[in-house]
């Protein structure tokens, strides 16, 4: 099964990239965009025999490696 | 006393540590792979500067799965001296070892330059041979050294006497224009509760001789040797 696993830093920490991209755009002339967050964005393919059992492993990986809970939350959807 | 400098692949200040341990200070010094299980009986242990595991993930992420690091965590465990130089600090957070995490530079830039940091502690094995509120002047090289950590985690660290570097200007005062990466605190470097990890953005490895700029880092290595000779051997590592 595929999941789909987002990172992003959470709400309350600063994020350079995204403040800097928000720039960006309001020089290119989009004032309509207010803010970007940046973050990262992992396909995984699981051999998992339901969509909860892929989600559970998904999850897993993600508070062991792929998000760094201390700046980062996840979200994981599985198709 | 032996000095073990871990090496992962993409680890590029390993031979600066091993000179200013080996050359400047004229101990025994030895690369460690990070394949290792070993630290060889090192008395000190160095994670030195570079790019881990190509930083891949995020910086120190994937060294922590280093088979070396078993052997780190239980020489720490066991009171061992142990300091983490840029990359090797990153290490240190993303293993556990210290608290908080690095993210991209305040300006977004990769930091190249000398700045001051001021010694903050001096009951640990890297600063024992300092003076309280000695300004430093050492090199940074670093993308990722905003250090942040939840604000009571600050808190805490701050009150528990574990920031032991912070930026500042020459003279010693803690301002904005003087943090080069927009870290909590201006916090350069930190200790664990047990005050035997550090872990510090600057290269006091770069700065220990005149003739490349300043020997201001020199200190921390002195330091480390005072601090085991007078204890003894505090931790033999396997």
């Amino acid at each position: 099964m595929r999941a789909r696993v987002f990172v992003t830093l959470k709400p309350s920490v600063f994020d350079p990239q995204g403040t800097t991209v928000t720039e960006a755009l309001h020089t290119l002339g989009y004032a309509a965009v207010k803010d970007v967050r940046q973050g990262k964005y992992f396909e995984l393919e699981i051999d998992a025999s339901n969509a909860d059992e892929a989600r559970k492993v998904a999850a897993e990986v993600s508070e062991q490696l792929l998000a760094n809970p201390i700046i980062e939350s996840y979200r994981v959807e599985v198709q | 006393m032996k000095f073990a400098i871990v090496v992962f692949p993409g680890s590029n200040c390993d031979h600066d540590a091993y000179h200013a341990a080996k050359h400047v200070l004229g101990m025994d010094a030895e690369f460690v792979w990070h394949k290792e299980t070993s630290l060889g009986g090192a008395d000190v242990v160095v994670l030195p500067g570079g790019f881990a595991h190509g930083d891949y993930l995020r910086t120190g992420a994937i060294a922590r799965f280093s088979p070396v690091m078993a052997a780190v965590k239980s020489f720490a465990a066991a009171a061992g001296p142990v300091i983490g130089i840029c990359n090797g600090f990153q290490v240190l957070l993303e293993v556990g070892l210290l608290p908080g995490a690095m993210l991209r530079n305040r300006s977004l830039r990769f930091q190249c330059e000398h700045v001051f940091v001021r010694v903050e502690q001096t009951d640990t094995p890297f600063t024992a041979a300092c003076r309280t509120g000695q300004v430093l002047r050492i090199p940074i090289a670093h993308g990722e050294g905003n250090y942040y950590a939840e604000p009571e985690v600050v808190e805490r660290l701050e009150q528990n006497r574990q920031v032991v570097f912070r930026y500042t200007t020459a003279t010693g005062e803690v301002t904005s224009e003087a943090n080069p990466n927009g870290s909590a605190n201006n916090i350069a470097g930190l200790c664990n509760d047990t005050r035997n990890v550090v872990g510090l953005m600057p290269h006091p490895e770069r700065a220990c001789e005149l003739a490349v700029g300043s020997s201001d880092g020199l200190v921390l290595f002195e330091s480390v040797v005072r601090s085991v000779s007078a204890r003894g051997v505090v931790a033999h590592s396997r």
